[in-house]
């Protein structure tokens, strides 16, 4: 009933916009358990991975016990095929992990970001061959598509990271597209460009902030979808051979006989490792989701968030 | 009318799709270095007059887009090229083990199915309780843990109980009548098909959850209630039928990761499909395999996915609207 372009209390509202954003992580984590939980789990494993070489007890290059020697005082988790600490392994694997998983997910983020910044805010043809791509990407099994581009690149680490980032933008577009869509709509966008403003200060004043925490979300839930993707390329032996992650831990393990000597301690705690930072991820990103826009816990809506896909053209709902 | 435009437009999108696969599977291989001449002109004294003859007979002095439509006539005939290890034609190999990988994936898809929408339906029905937070959690976790490491954890459990690898037993040659055959593939598959079951299970459990909670909350289920039906009934006959409708989404958009999930768990139960053909094909530099297992897996998933198209319209009919 009040005309927006005319209430005052709107400029204020716009005004004080910063301080909110700033805001909103704190009243995730202050209103939503699982939002704690998740980013404890996160900050801990990224400490975890930058301290690792100073408290790991052993070094992981060195044999310091017998092979698949079994959990024992001295070697909590026990050894590996070449008498390296378990322990130390994991520790200091989890920082190539990490690496993997935060440097593809950026790729993935600048990508995603763009295309879907660019598609939502130029619409028109612009938005309709980049969203052609995106929906060719979607249907495209991306761990088929993977292997076959990281064995034509050869087996190294930037390979793997720009494997899964080049791959797996296409929901965080379509999310951040819907989205600034309907921020482009926005009374206070329109008046900002009726002044005169240039694209570049309109994307970079007024809707990037406005996607900031969706892009936030999505970097969350691309991370473990990232580290998960590198342990299965690992396992198929396309991670760079001498390196130590989660990834190549069970795949040594597997390829060197530590089911049929009995070494389950080769094998059980880097997955327990691997799965709870995973659900560590899920459970903070969705919570940011969830604070967003409520609407996600409608059933058909929140599908994507469990395998990280859009509903491509399925009706009006569709993002 | 708008039915039809609606098949019509998912139908036009899956052959786009399809034909954009074949283009990436071309391109991606010619910006390897070397060509199969490089590889056959290793032979010592191999001249430069030998080297043109063979580019020539290959057909690579031809211009990159004249290749690119040999090798979509080629591609339109079935021939996908010689397989570098095993100097057969990939389209015989890979159809031979697309025939071992169809029964294991659609087993374990139909479990995961069974398994997600009976716990889904629990945790619904009784939300809240320790049961729902069992099953919620239960399903959170078989999420996130690797696939390749389930089966391994399968294979530390069972081993020794239950086959741990291949389709059939070696030792027997043929010779086995067919029921006790089929008997001995279908112990093969319990492995393979329980981890898949256990990759795939989780996120079906989640979305069964929150759509029965959605529609237990619809104001029809309510008139059921008032009309003293009993709750079974309410459950399956009224709620359960507009619940279904995001699980075929869900299976159709994990269609994906159920193909990449099928290829890392016939690399450990060294079950005879597709998935294992790739693996050795990436270990031997077998181009022509992974070219080949790429295009049959993605037109498999972009087929499948046209399938749930169709399907969705048939169960929905809002959509055309």
């Amino acid at each position: 009933m009040t005309l927006p372009l005319q209430d005052p209390q709107l400029a204020t509202e716009t005004g004080a916009e910063p301080s909110r954003r700033s805001g909103f992580l704190r009243t995730v984590l202050r209103e939503r358990k699982a939002a704690v939980i998740g980013l404890a789990i996160i900050v801990f494993f990224i400490v975890l991975s930058i301290i690792a070489p100073y408290i790991s007890p052993y070094s992981i290059t060195q044999q310091t016990c017998a092979v698949y020697a079994p959990p024992s005082a001295a070697h909590w988790l026990g050894c590996d095929d070449g008498g390296i600490d378990m322990l130390s392994e994991i520790m200091q694997g989890g920082r190539i992990s990490l690496i993997v998983g935060f440097a593809a997910t950026l790729v993935a983020m600048i990508i995603g970001g763009g295309v879907g910044i660019l598609s939502g805010y130029f619409t028109g043809a612009v938005d309709v061959a980049l969203m052609r791509v995106t929906d060719y990407l979607i249907v495209i099994p991306d761990l088929v598509f993977m292997i076959v581009i990281a064995s034509v690149w050869g087996a190294s680490l930037f390979h793997v990271i720009m494997v899964i980032g080049i791959l797996e933008w296409t929901t965080t577009a379509r999310i951040i597209r819907a989205q600034v869509m309907s921020l482009r709509e926005r009374v206070y966008v329109k008046r900002t460009r009726a002044l005169g403003a240039g694209h570049l200060r309109i994307i970079g004043k007024h809707i990037l902030p406005q996607v900031g925490p969706l892009l936030m979300a999505n970097t969350v839930l691309t991370i473990a979808i990232a580290i998960y993707l590198e342990t299965a390329l690992a396992f198929l032996g396309l991670e760079d051979p001498t390196v130590t992650t989660w990834g190549t831990i069970l795949e040594h393990a597997f390829e060197r006989t530590a089911i049929s000597s009995g070494a389950w301690w080769a094998i059980v705690p880097d997955g327990i490792v691997i799965a709870v930072l995973i659900a560590g991820c899920f459970l903070f990103g969705q919570a940011i989701e969830d604070a967003l826009n409520p609407r996600l816990k409608v059933a058909h809506l929140s599908v994507r968030r469990w395998r990280l896909r859009p509903l491509v053209g399925r009706g009006p709902d569709a993002i | 009318m708008r039915g039809a435009d609606y098949v019509i437009k998912r139908g036009f999108f899956a052959i786009v799709t399809i034909f954009v696969a074949i283009t990436i599977n071309f391109f991606l291989f010619r910006v390897l270095p070397g060509s199969a001449v490089t590889d056959l002109s290793r032979v010592p004294h191999a001249s430069p007059q030998l080297q043109h003859a063979l580019t020539v007979e290959f057909g690579l002095d031809k211009p990159k887009w004249q290749q690119y439509f040999i090798y979509l006539a080629q591609l339109a005939h079935g021939n996908m090229g010689i397989s570098f290890a095993y100097q057969q034609p990939v389209s015989q190999l890979l159809i031979a083990d697309l025939k071992n990988t169809i029964p294991m994936v659609t087993v374990g898809t139909l479990a995961a199915i069974v398994v997600g929408v009976a716990t889904g339906v629990l945790s619904a029905w009784r939300r809240g309780s320790p049961p729902d937070h069992v099953s919620t959690n239960a399903a959170i976790f078989a999420y996130a843990f690797p696939t390749q490491w389930l089966g391994l954890m399968l294979l530390i459990l069972f081993a020794g109980t239950l086959p741990a690898g291949g389709m059939e037993n070696p030792f027997v040659f043929g010779t086995e009548p067919f029921w006790p055959h089929l008997g001995d593939i279908a112990t093969h598959m319990i492995l393979p098909a329980a981890t898949l079951m256990l990759t795939a299970y989780g996120s079906y459990t989640l979305v069964i959850r929150s759509a029965l909670l959605e529609t237990l909350g619809e104001d029809y289920v309510l008139t059921a209630r008032a009309k003293g039906l009993p709750h079974r009934h309410i459950l399956w006959r009224h709620a359960m039928r507009n619940a279904m409708l995001p699980l075929v989404t869900l299976v159709a958009l994990d269609l994906g990761l159920i193909v990449g999930g099928a290829l890392l768990i016939e690399v450990i139960f060294s079950w005879p499909g597709i998935g294992l053909a790739m693996y050795t094909a990436i270990g031997q530099r077998d181009y022509p395999m992974l070219q080949g297992g790429f295009l049959i897996l993605t037109v498999s998933v972009i087929l499948l996915n046209f399938a749930a198209d169709l399907l969705y319209f048939r169960l929905d009919p809002r959509i055309s609207q």
